[in-house]
């Protein structure tokens, strides 16, 4: 190891992280818009939500690097031949995770809010997303921080992000630069983490204990979102 | 030319089909990579994930493993270890198999932890040792989830072992970072629509064994998994 690299490069370093965040964090951002709607409309008529959750696993299933490459004669060598394929992974997290979401809303309460005068929207908009809250984050939490590691596979195919500090440090036989990329992508992936998680405390302070078994239920069978 | 007309001309020249370099190879060694990563990282995680969860303790180290997990890139790690080690079955093997780990670990825990207390409750009623209890009731109610720690690892192994031909790796992976560095388009779409057919084939497959091995009673609730 050659430490003294690190602070000659700080300029590099700090540049490819910014890059990094750019392509990790678009997607589920993008995604969230996404299945937001198509999650609610996924509850509204159950019988969409099979083929939806088909289509999603189906899609998950397929490696990154193909995805990518696939995209190149599209939208050629730029930021959004990345951005494409990482946001329809997170859509496979996100979904369930909205569906599950609101589906986890009591009974009792949504017919507490009919009861009081509700419409369909503002209940949705102010009883049942709220509910939905923890677990939606929940998604974001495992949609975020697959999505800033699989960024770094792009620099494959030549877009730019901590992953050149890999093969950079490959093509120079350089041990260095690489353990300083893979810091680099953990600390911005449990960064982007912590931040998910004061979010979700911050939204959901009337919510405590309960939510984080139901959390960590999602979590697991969210489990999916691995780094391909 | 589209993606795929680019991928159909190179899959359809019959020199790719044959030789040391040829579909059949590469699609075999893919195989290999994925199954032996697998085999190994199962018989290391499966009994460990069911032992924490029938023990019922160090869940949320299992929890915040998973977490770790996901951030960990690949890529880096792959390129770290031939750095390291240089070329040799453990460069791959050992990052394939520990980053297999993980979702098997973590879904057989979650799976056998997850178990109806009144359904174990019921069974020790019925004089079942702690044993049968485990081998009779956690286990095949946990086998939906423990099943889908499965095909993730196992759609991880494939993704990683397709990256993996960046460090110098046999199997799909060669079709695409071979026709990326020769500018051969031709064979990185080919490459990728053979790694896309294989990912899936492995989706079906799983589909297929948790038919086989998942009772029926089982089946319907758990078909949201």
């Amino acid at each position: 190891m050659i430490w003294s690299w690190i602070p000659d490069h700080l300029g590099l370093i700090w540049q490819l992280t910014v890059e990094n965040a750019y392509l990790g964090l678009v997607p589920p951002l993008v995604g969230l818009i996404i299945s937001v709607p198509l999650g609610i409309v996924c509850v509204r008529w159950g019988w969409l939500y099979p083929p939806v959750l088909s289509g999603t696993s189906i899609v998950y299933a397929i490696p990154s690097l193909a995805l990518f490459v696939a995209l190149i004669p599209y939208t050629g060598l730029s930021d959004t031949t990345v951005i494409i394929p990482l946001t329809l992974f997170s859509l496979c997290v996100l979904v369930p995770a909205v569906v599950d979401g609101l589906r986890s809303v009591p009974e009792p309460v949504r017919q507490a809010a009919t009861a009081m005068g509700f419409g369909t929207l503002r209940r949705l908009v102010q009883v049942e997303l709220p509910i939905a809250a923890p677990i939606v984050i929940a998604g974001m939490r495992v949609a975020v921080v697959s999505s800033i590691s699989l960024a770094s596979v792009g620099q494959l195919i030549g877009i730019s992000s901590l992953g050149y500090l890999f093969i950079d440090g490959l093509q120079r036989d350089f041990p260095t630069e690489i353990v300083v990329g893979m810091a680099c992508v953990i600390i911005l992936a449990l960064a982007a983490d912590l931040l998910l998680q004061g979010v979700r405390a911050l939204l959901t302070r009337w919510q405590r204990g309960d939510a984080d078994v139901a959390t960590r239920r999602v979590l697991t069978r969210l489990t999916p979102g691995g780094a391909r | 030319m589209s993606f795929f007309s680019y991928a159909w001309d190179w899959l359809s020249q019959s020199q790719q089909w044959q030789g040391a370099n040829g579909i059949p190879t590469r699609l075999v060694q893919h195989l290999v990579y994925t199954g032996l990563s697998l085999l190994i990282a199962t018989l290391i995680a499966l009994p460990l994930g069911v032992i924490i969860g029938h023990a019922g303790r160090g869940g949320s180290a299992v929890v915040s493993l998973a977490n770790v997990w996901r951030s960990i890139p690949t890529l880096g790690l792959l390129v770290l270890m031939v750095i390291i080690l240089a070329f040799s079955i453990a460069t791959w093997l050992v990052p394939l198999v520990v980053l297999a780990i993980p979702p098997i670990l973590v879904n057989a825990y979650e799976g056998v932890i997850g178990v109806d207390r009144d359904l174990k409750d019921a069974a020790r009623g019925m004089g079942m040792t702690p044993r049968q209890v485990l081998l009779k009731v956690e286990i095949p109610v946990a086998l939906p989830l423990i099943l889908l720690g499965l095909r993730t690892a196992a759609i991880f192994v494939v993704a990683t072992a397709t990256i993996a031909a960046e460090i110098g790796l046999g199997g799909l992976g060669r079709y695409i970072i071979d026709g990326l560095a020769t500018n051969n388009y031709g064979e990185v779409a080919g490459g990728a629509v053979l790694v896309v057919a294989l990912a899936l084939a492995v989706q079906v497959s799983f589909v297929g064994i948790r038919r086989l091995v998942v009772p029926a009673g089982l089946r319907q609730g758990a078909a949201q998994t």
